[in-house]
């Protein structure tokens, strides 16, 4: 299946901005993330087609999934 | 001559300039605050503010005069955000920090300087709001914010700023804040990047944005911050807290702003 997979802040350094990737059908976003070696601590928040997700919710062919790090500074 | 028929005798085209706000303090025994409520009630603008008229009307000058911020945090976003919060004339600050400045504070905290290390940064906040604003009242609370003591120091608040560095302290002020209906609004930065949203009572916006985040800190530990990030990011929070005041404009509700000055993309996400 084809999952649109949009990077922010540091997460796209040695990676991408926006990539049209194939997976697996099933894969997750715990799934990719692992594939795009993003610890899971850089990873905050995760929408897909814009909504608030899971690590563990499932893609659907189309979906795009966009990942924010944890931004924590004051 | 009462106080009311001092000021109008002495405005200046309905403006009222420092010397005599101050001399009629000091005339009749009042803070400046007291003065300038007086002044704004009877439509007189006090000369500071000539230049928020436009854009801020003297009805919502006093508002304004008549409102509590808390400000949990006074380092990089904190120290900003009272800068900008003291100088629109919000008439009590509460500036929550437990911390001292130290010298890596320097590079972008604008409270910070080389006189102030070691001092409490609550503290150099009311110092700043004096030389900058002497009717805004800044009150330091030197502590460390915790669910515990939350509604102490909440209390009374018109919006609350979180400006703080630690994740799961953000999402108990989040909850405490939910608790006491007392609007937040949400920045954080960390090298080039930063966010911000406006959270009202039960939106629960920062438990999505970091929900799924396992550790106390973000990317920020390894990037740091540049001076820019912090005043970018503060700016943004002190017109939201500004608008939650008025009742003005659109907020950043259920929306977060991410914002990457390295490609210079700002990102609106529903939330």
């Amino acid at each position: 299946m084809k999952i649109t997979v949009k990077l922010f802040a540091t997460l796209r350094t040695g990676r991408f901005k926006a990539e049209s990737r194939e997976y697996a059908p099933g894969t997750t976003v715990a799934g990719v993330a692992r594939e795009l070696n993003i610890p899971r601590e850089e990873l905050a928040l995760i929408l897909i087609n814009g909504r608030s997700a899971e690590p563990d919710s499932e893609l659907s062919d189309g979906d795009t999934l966009s990942l924010f790090p944890p931004v924590g500074g004051g | 001559m009462d106080l009311a028929g001092y000021l109008q005798r002495h405005a200046e085209g309905g403006f009222l300039p420092w010397e005599v706000q101050s001399g009629a303090a000091a005339r009749f025994g009042l803070s400046a605050a007291q003065v300038e409520e007086v002044a704004l009630a009877l439509g007189l603008l006090p000369a500071r503010y000539r230049r928020n008229q436009k854009t801020i009307s003297t009805a919502a000058q006093l508002a304004l005069l008549r409102s509590r911020v808390t400000v949990i945090g006074c380092g990089g976003l904190g120290g900003f955000v009272i800068e900008e919060l003291a100088r629109l004339g919000v008439g009590e600050i509460r500036a929550v920090d437990y911390d001292v400045f130290e010298e890596h504070n320097l590079n972008r905290q604008l409270l910070a300087t080389i006189d102030s290390l070691g001092r409490s940064k609550a503290q150099e906040a009311v110092a700043r709001a004096r030389l900058t604003n002497p009717a805004v009242s800044v009150v330091p609370v030197m502590a460390k914010f915790t669910a515990a003591n939350s509604q102490d120091i909440l209390e009374g608040a018109s919006v609350a700023v979180d400006a703080l560095d630690n994740i799961p302290v953000r999402l108990e002020l989040e909850q405490a804040c939910s608790a006491l209906g007392i609007p937040l609004v949400h920045g954080a930065i960390c090298g080039w990047f930063g966010q911000i949203a406006t959270v009202f009572p039960g939106d629960n916006t920062l438990q999505k944005i970091y929900g799924a985040c396992p550790s106390e800190k973000g990317m920020e530990t390894e990037l740091g911050n540049p001076s820019f990030t912090p005043a970018v990011v503060a700016s943004l929070q002190a017109a939201e807290a500004c608008k939650v005041i008025l009742g003005q404009g659109n907020l950043l509700r259920h929306r977060m702003l991410f914002i990457n000055l390295l490609a210079m993309e700002m990102e609106e996400v529903s939330l």
